[in-house]
């Protein structure tokens, strides 16, 4: 099969940073959308529920038409944006990796959400009365028995983040090297006559990089905290 | 006095009222189950909210409604022994024994790891899970945890209900230990009445609740919601030799 083309490098490595930033970015506030859904009681609650599904549910080129409303050049956020820290998404990388964050901030949320309900309260009491204040009860209970749970959205949110076509190529179009992600790049190399092996070796990556992160969130999940305690007892 | 308890405790329509006062040593709260003694533990130890009234423990006011005070639960130092050990599961015997151990300062620890090990006879588990004990190891273990915490006060919910009878005997010795030589002040509910009778220097007698909730399709004005009363009284301990002796 021979090493991986320069063109192949490319698009596997926009792929890469595309889907590192989108979910690095999108990781606190799946999280914190998840907190609330969980743990909080507030009006509107139902309706941020549904607001956060909507990439879920909707058409992806109409989630990548609505970005395009709100982040375009012109668009409210985009100018915002663009205003602030110099930062626009159209026809650049950056907005290829925002349509992947919209695309897999749901089902992150929905994971996060459904592992934090699981986490029994009574614990988290207990941490209390034990003198741990809210913070260290979090992070030494809280966050570890939801840590399945968060590893599974992150491993959702990467392949549904890797594998995100229709918002993107809406939004951020296909461009080689700057939008064009693996999805895209299959796409595009689907149009010309003749590059069956082309395609077959870019799904082959595609699969590829799906069950590494895969193996990567099992490896995650398993590896335990033990032993940090034995030089006292 | 160790316990001084006026509070209004809300647990869905009912309103549950306690008060009572009790002098130094262990108070035994006894009645049947659904009576609210779990709820009583709750808000001593600041896992519920009274809705009015006071909680003191040893002269130091934990919550009281009109001065605006509510100390957090982590600023109360209770040990408190839940009736379902709530061991953490994701932590060894180990590492659950040392949780609240490491979060008080060492000059104000009273009790020595090795000391509650050897009391508890749970030295040989330290490596296990949680979930592999048995749940009369699971509940010593809870109450080494809660003990190594170095609390000012216990607070044990039936913490014997899943010992066996062999154990049964030294933790009621520890637990005697603890009140006549630290001299903490204890919560302790229980059914058994042998058990009662052994450790409490005064008895409060927990009724259940006897009104009945409104009836939904008839709405009460403001003013004359229904109140479910919660009578507590203090009964004295039945002297037996033991007791007599101690005084």
């Amino acid at each position: 099969m021979g090493g991986l083309s320069p063109e192949e490098w490319e698009v596997l490595l926009l792929s890469l940073k595309v889907s590192g930033v989108a979910i690095a970015a999108v990781l606190p506030l799946a999280f914190g959308l998840a907190w609330m859904l969980a743990r909080w009681r507030f009006p509107g609650k139902v309706l941020l529920d549904a607001v956060v599904h909507l990439p879920l549910v909707l058409p992806p080129v109409v989630t990548g038409w609505l970005l395009l409303l709100t982040f375009g050049t012109n668009a409210p956020l985009g100018r915002f944006f663009a205003d602030t820290i110099g930062l626009t998404f159209l026809f650049r990388w950056t907005g290829a990796a925002l349509a992947a964050a919209v695309m897999a901030l749901p089902l992150m949320v929905r994971a996060m959400r459904l592992s934090l309900e699981t986490v029994d309260r009574r614990l988290e009491n207990a941490a209390r009365t034990l003198g741990a204040g809210p913070w260290r009860t979090f992070f030494t209970v809280t966050l570890p028995l939801a840590t399945p749970g968060i590893m599974a959205g992150l491993v959702l949110g990467l392949a549904r983040s890797v594998g995100e076509f229709g918002a993107t190529i809406t939004f951020a179009s296909n461009i080689p090297g700057e939008t064009q992600t693996l999805p895209l790049a299959i796409y595009s190399a689907l149009q010309l006559p003749g590059s069956e092996w082309q395609v077959a070796r870019l799904a082959g990556l595609s699969v590829l990089l799906s069950v590494s992160a895969l193996a990567l969130s099992e490896w995650l999940s398993r590896r335990n905290s033990e032993g940090k305690d034995r030089h006292v007892l | 006095m160790s316990f001084d308890i006026a509070m209004t405790l809300q647990r869905g329509s009912l309103h549950m009222t306690y008060e009572f006062t009790a002098g130094p040593g262990l108070t035994a709260l006894f009645g049947p189950s659904g009576a609210g003694k779990t709820s009583l533990l709750d808000a001593v130890a600041g896992l519920a909210r009274p809705t009015d009234g006071h909680i003191a423990v040893a002269g130091t006011v934990l919550f009281d409604r009109a001065r605006k005070i509510d100390l957090k639960p982590e600023k109360r130092r209770c040990g408190y022994v839940f009736q379902d050990h709530r061991l953490f599961p994701h932590r060894s015997v180990r590492r659950n024994l040392l949780y609240g151990w490491r979060l008080v300062r060492p000059e104000e620890r009273w009790l020595s790891i090795d000391l509650a090990l050897d009391l508890l006879g749970i030295g040989h588990l330290l490596d296990r899970m949680p979930a592999t004990l048995s749940g009369g190891e699971a509940q010593r273990v809870a109450i080494g945890r809660a003990l190594l915490s170095a609390p000012r006060f216990l607070l044990m919910d039936e913490p014997l209900a899943s010992v066996d009878a062999n154990r049964r005997e030294e933790i009621l010795s520890l637990i005697e230990r603890i009140r006549d030589e630290l001299k903490l002040p204890i919560l302790y509910v229980s059914h058994d009445r042998a058990e009662v009778e052994r450790l409490a220097q005064q008895i409060v007698a927990v009724e259940p609740v006897q009104a009945k909730a409104a009836p939904r399709d008839q709405v009460a004005p403001i003013n004359s919601r229904p109140i479910n009363m919660r009578r507590i009284s203090l009964v004295p301990a039945p002297m037996s030799s033991s007791l007599a002796s101690r005084k």
